[in-house]
């Protein structure tokens, strides 16, 4: 099966030896559709290998170091309400749902929200609860016939979260989806997998947020497809703090009908190597999508971001802002495709990815593409990549802010633009915080 | 209070201070004229310690202190103050949070407990009276979007609110209507006390009815080429810098 130009990774056959020992256990079961769709996942993961860079996508994010390493693949985890305290988020409220090396913890986790405004439910319990509707949803937004981190998820992905909304309805308090990896003993990869269907007119506010405890490697290899359909709303927010050994890989796949709104802020503040895949099919008239996003690699982290916004109906709207602060010998990309299928008339889609570098050691790959085929349309992007303005720098301690301190709040003042996106006070609240630290640093 | 002697800076290998003196005593008011380019710009950056230009020769003494051995900060802190010719945009930091900023720090710099809330909006209402500027103007991004006649009230405004001991305005009159021009002298005005002492930069003689000099000095080709009382800036209004030039030439 493995082409022969695909070099032996251990990994990989680790990971591809767990998929058939859970086979085996599942007897009969292993002939239903939904695993012979996890089935055909697995086996695009392994005729796609780990990508190189020699890959366009991964041209810029190398994961070779990534891949060279083992890692405990089982979720095990002897985790305790009190190893949380420094996680915590204060004045969090709403459904907080935790999940521990990939597995939904309900001893920790509180649903607050009542039934018939919205069901939440772990993926792990749906899948044997609810085959019919993991089979009508699942793997059918985000797409793994090119993308070997989504195909190794779909194939391999036990636990995360279901979430639905009915028609009409408004959950009156975020859902927040806490990742943590408890990497204090072990080298621990895990598969969040989360499916979010917000019903017609429907609205809701969710964050995933990722956090790991200790310094040992960590990999998380996340997928979120989220549907929101017509007339609905949904806001996003993925925030990302994890250790300086931590690898993130993730997408989200974002599927809008008619008049529906998409709102997203993708917050990465700290890990070693993060990729993030935000993709948005706008599949349906008077769609709205924002995405903001803001990075700040230093040391020798590596942020990079992918959004993918295809306009394939007409009239709908997309805007994009993306930041980035990079210091010491950080690295970012930015990748920012929009597509306008022919039908797409009068669609509005704006981009724009503004950096500063601080440091003669960081630095920024920025590529936009935009590929329009239809003609009557209003597309705009930019990028900009520049310095810290030393012209405000010097008109700020020419009165009396210390050099340190004026850096600082110029580039708070950079990031804020983002931040201030975020709805649920306490998660802006606390990132503002992190910012300012690691700001001052 | 200041002192300045043989002072030449240099950008590149450009050189365009060519060898400055000049005395501020506590209390005086000295108004810079000069052609465009001569250097006068120049010398207010390099006294508020623009880190562009690179000082070749000469000392400035600021209350005996060696002033260009300080950070631009502790220039600041030590009661220096630049109303820029050109104020920059500060994307994102409202006027407000940015002069509580830098008042909070050069109160510490100078030992001093930091204002709050209360006390430091006490001090800005105050102030604004004085330049007659708006509330909405200071919760916005400073300068970004600012008619330039703004720009340069707003820097008015944080000189009333910082106290300098000495201030430097470049041309803070370009760009202001007569009102406004007569609004900004009397913010002038109102600091004026034996403690304090102003350098006044600019090309004409409409702002030096409202804030009268001690001293008119003429900057060309980076030299002070003449020096004189109030009544040379009338002299310059009417002959322009053509005789200027000549005696410079000549000398
Ligand atoms: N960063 C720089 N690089 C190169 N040349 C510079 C720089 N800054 C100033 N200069 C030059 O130095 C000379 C003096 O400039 P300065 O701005 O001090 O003049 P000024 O007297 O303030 O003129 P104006 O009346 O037009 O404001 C000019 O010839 C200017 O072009
Ligand atoms: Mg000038």
């Amino acid at each position: 099966m493995t082409p022969s130009n695909q070099q032996y990774n251990q990994f990989k056959d680790q990971l591809l030896a767990a998929f058939r020992a859970n086979e085996e256990r599942l007897n009969g079961e292993s002939k239903a559709p939904l695993h012979q769709l996890r089935r055909s996942a697995l086996q695009q993961f392994e005729r796609l290998g780990f990508p190189t860079i020699k890959h366009e996508e991964w041209k810029y994010s190398n994961v070779n170091s990534l891949i060279k390493q083992a890692f405990d693949i089982d979720g095990a985890s002897s985790i305790s309400e009190a190893d949380m305290d420094d996680l915590q988020i204060p004045n969090l409220e709403g459904n907080i749902l935790y999940f521990v090396n990939g597995q939904y913890k309900p001893d920790l986790s509180r649903i607050v929200s009542p039934a018939e405004q919205v069901q939440i439910t772990s993926f792990a319990e749906a899948l044997k609860a609810e085959p019919e509707l993991i089979d009508k949803h699942f793997a059918r937004y985000a797409d793994y016939q090119d993308n070997a981190f989504t195909a190794l998820n779909t194939a391999l992905a036990n636990d995360g979260v279901v979430v639905r909304v009915p028609n009409g309805k408004t959950v009156e308090q975020p859902i927040i989806l806490r990742f943590i990896t408890d990497a204090r003993e072990k080298n621990i990869a895990s598969q969040p997998r989360n499916l979010i269907i917000v019903g017609r007119n429907a609205e809701v506010t969710l964050a995933e947020s990722y956090r790991t405890l200790g310094d040992r490697s960590s990999f998380s290899n996340a997928v979120t497809e989220i549907v929101v359909e017509q007339d609905a709303r949904a806001q996003y927010y993925k925030v990302q703090n994890e250790s300086e050994a931590a690898y993130h890989i993730g997408t989200t796949q974002v599927y809008q009908a008619d008049n529906s709104h998409f709102y997203s802020a993708t917050v990465t503040l700290n890990g070693n190597f993060v990729r993030n895949n935000l993709n948005i099919v706008l599949n349906g008239q008077h769609c709205e999508a924002f995405m903001y996003g803001l990075y700040m690699p230093n040391g020798r982290q590596h942020v990079d971001n992918h959004t993918l916004v295809d306009h394939a109906m007409p009239n709908s709207y997309s805007n994009e802002l993306y930041k980035g602060i990079l210091d010491d010998s950080g690295t970012g990309v930015f990748n920012g495709k929009i597509f306008v299928r022919p039908d797409a008339q009068k669609t509005n889609a704006y981009q724009s990815c503004k950096n500063v570098v601080l440091s003669p050691n960081a630095s920024m790959n920025t590529k936009p593409q935009l590929e329009i085929f239809a003609d009557d349309v209003k597309c705009s992007h930019g990028t900009t990549t520049g310095k810290l303005d030393e012209e405000a720098l010097f008109y700020m301690r020419s009165r009396g802010i210390p050099k340190d301190e004026a850096k600082t709040l110029l580039m708070y003042a950079f990031a804020e633009d983002v931040l201030s996106q975020i709805k649920i006070d306490p998660i802006r609240e606390y990132l503002e915080g992190v910012v300012q630290q690691k700001l001052a640093m | 209070m200041l002192s300045i002697s043989n002072l030449q800076a240099s950008i590149g290998d450009k050189q365009i201070l060519k060898g400055i003196d000049l005395q501020i005593n506590a209390g005086e008011v000295h108004a810079i004229m000069g052609p465009n380019g001569s250097g006068k710009s120049t010398l207010a950056s390099v006294l508020a310690g623009r880190e562009d230009y690179e000082i070749t020769e000469g000392t400035v003494l600021f209350e005996g202190d060696d002033l260009l051995d300080m950070a631009p900060e502790e220039r600041a802190a030590a009661g220096i103050f630049l109303a820029f010719q050109y104020p920059v945009e500060i994307p994102g930091v409202s006027t407000t949070n940015f002069l509580k900023t830098a008042l909070n720090e050069i109160r510490k710099h100078r030992g001093q407990d930091p204002l709050d809330a209360v006390q430091f909006l006490k001090l800005m209402k105050e102030k604004m009276k004085l330049v007659n500027i708006d509330q909405s103007l200071l919760s916005r991004s400073l300068n970004e979007g600012f008619s330039g006649g703004e720009k340069k009230r707003n820097e008015v405004f944080q000189m009333a609110m910082l106290e300098p001991k000495l201030a430097i305005l470049d041309e803070t009159d370009s760009g202001l209507d007569i009102d406004a021009l007569r609004i900004v002298a009397e913010g002038v005005n109102k600091l004026r006390s034996p403690e304090r002492a102003t350098i006044v930069v600019t090309h004409y003689q409409r702002l030096l009815d409202y804030i009268v000099p001690d001293f008119v000095h003429v900057l060309y080709k980076g030299r002070i080429v003449k020096s004189g009382p109030k009544e040379l800036a009338l002299e310059l209004e009417e002959k322009g810098y053509d005789w200027i030039r000549a005696e410079a030439e000549a000398a």
